[in-house]
């Protein structure tokens, strides 16, 4: 694991920390339930998962020092999930990350406008997409992170948060449009 | 087809990362690039898709209460009271009533008093350890009673027995917090020329006993006694005439 929650952990925090912990981590639980959700495809072991991770904030919760208190706790859902996941479903974690960004024809506005408008084809396609992919995807569209809040949530360099995106983007679309070939090839 | 900028800036301006100059440079090139053009109207009907699909999901409710009850666990004082433990406990004490009913019936025979303790041998020698870490040993550094008998205050859901021996050899050294057996305690810390003497403080629903004889192991003395509702573990490396002798002035 990398990053900053590798904090001592401490067995002992009083009721300050647990109302300062109340007021600063524990609003973000949406945040931490939506990104679990994403990266496990499951409600029900993102629930689990979800509540580790906050337990195991609390426990780190003296080391943390101020600053972006969701970003730090995303880090930790993050994670947890990726231990989670190799865990339990090893075999979802080897896809490729840095696959090269192959030039392709762009799909048009109103092909995807098409495409995307149906929730359940949409959430499909986010979840064949490698683990990597539909992290920085769902952090950016979904949650609103700044490239920099991703580069720390995700232990990225910064410098190639937009990559990351374009490739992820590039796989999205293809996920989108592939799903249904007659509708796309009517539209090119 | 083959334009540089489609495949990352174009993401930087979408996400509005870039600094003005750049966003300026691209929104040029845009006018004369078809293909960016095309590109950014794709990025953007897709990012209006992942947004207006309700694709978020919110934390099921009982799920923040499951938490709030775990974090009040994990919180010193505990908000529930902890009955697992101390049915542990009770069963413990019962075996440390017929542990010292046969102490009493055979006089030094049983010389390991260990197995009476709600928490294991292992536990108390690991605490004392990790207590003469560089910066572990107190929570609260003060040789008055009056300052650190207060300090537990709120922090326990007992209130520990504390005082200085000084004038008997047993400076006060400072209070701390430390967990024995899954339950927190009062860790009282006492100095006996330059050697550190723990003692371990919780409360106990236990008949008082005698001071038990001293346990050994690893070089570690200890003594273990209940007194008035209260468990007591004194360990440390010093003789176990020394230790024999605060226990006796707490016991006292």
């Amino acid at each position: 694991m990398s990053g900053s929650d590798q904090g001592k952990g401490s067995d002992v925090l009083d009721a300050q920390d647990r109302a300062r912990f109340e007021q600063l981590v524990l609003p973000h639980l949406d945040a931490a339930f939506n990104l679990a959700r994403w990266l496990l495809k499951s409600r029900a072991d993102s629930e689990d998962v979800a509540q580790e991770a906050m337990l195991r904030a609390y426990r780190f919760f003296r080391g943390f020092h101020g600053g972006d208190a969701r970003a730090w706790l995303l880090q930790i859902v993050r994670n947890t999930c990726y231990t989670w996941l190799e865990k339990n479903r090893p075999v979802e974690l080897m896809t490729e990350f840095d696959e090269e960004l192959h030039p392709q024809p762009s799909v048009s506005p109103e092909t995807l406008a098409i495409a995307g408008a149906n929730r359940e084809r949409l959430t499909r396609a986010l979840e064949t997409l490698p683990p990597r992919f539909r992290e920085v995807l769902v952090l950016r569209e979904l949650e609103g992170c700044s490239y920099k809040e991703i580069a720390s949530i995700t232990a990225i360099p910064i410098g190639t948060v937009m990559s990351a995106l374009a490739r992820a983007r590039q796989r999205l679309q293809r996920a989108l449009t592939h799903a249904t070939p007659q509708e796309a090839s009517r539209e090119l | 087809m083959s334009c540089d900028f489609t495949r990352t800036v174009l993401h930087g301006y979408l996400d509005g990362e870039l600094d003005a100059t750049r966003a300026a440079e691209f929104e040029r090139h845009l006018e004369s690039c078809r293909e960016c053009a095309t590109s950014l109207g794709s990025e953007e009907s897709l990012r209006s898709s992942l947004q207006r699909s309700g694709l978020y999901e919110n934390a099921p409710l009982d799920l923040r209460k499951k938490i709030r009850a775990e974090l009040d666990v994990a919180t010193v004082p505990p908000a529930a009271i902890r009955i697992p433990a101390w049915r542990w406990l009770a069963v413990a004490a019962t075996i440390m009533v017929v542990a010292s009913v046969s102490w009493f019936a055979w006089p030094h025979r049983g010389i390991d008093s260990a197995s009476t303790t709600p928490f294991t041998v292992a536990e108390i020698i690991d605490a004392h350890v990790r207590s003469l870490q560089p910066g572990h040993l107190t929570d609260v550094a003060s040789t008055d009673q009056h300052t650190v008998k207060p300090w537990f205050n709120g922090k326990l859901a007992f209130v520990p027995p504390v005082k200085d021996f000084a004038d008997e050899g047993f400076p006060l050294v400072g209070g701390r917090l430390d967990v024995l057996g899954g339950q927190n305690v009062a860790a009282l810390v006492y100095s006996r020329r330059k050697h550190i003497i723990n003692v371990f403080v919780m409360p106990t629903k236990e008949p008082d006993t005698p001071i038990h004889p001293p346990g050994l192991r690893q070089g570690y003395q200890w003594r273990h006694w209940r007194r008035q509702g209260m468990e007591y573990c004194a360990i440390s490396d010093v003789s176990d005439s020394d230790l024999y002798e605060l226990a006796q002035l707490i016991y006292q």
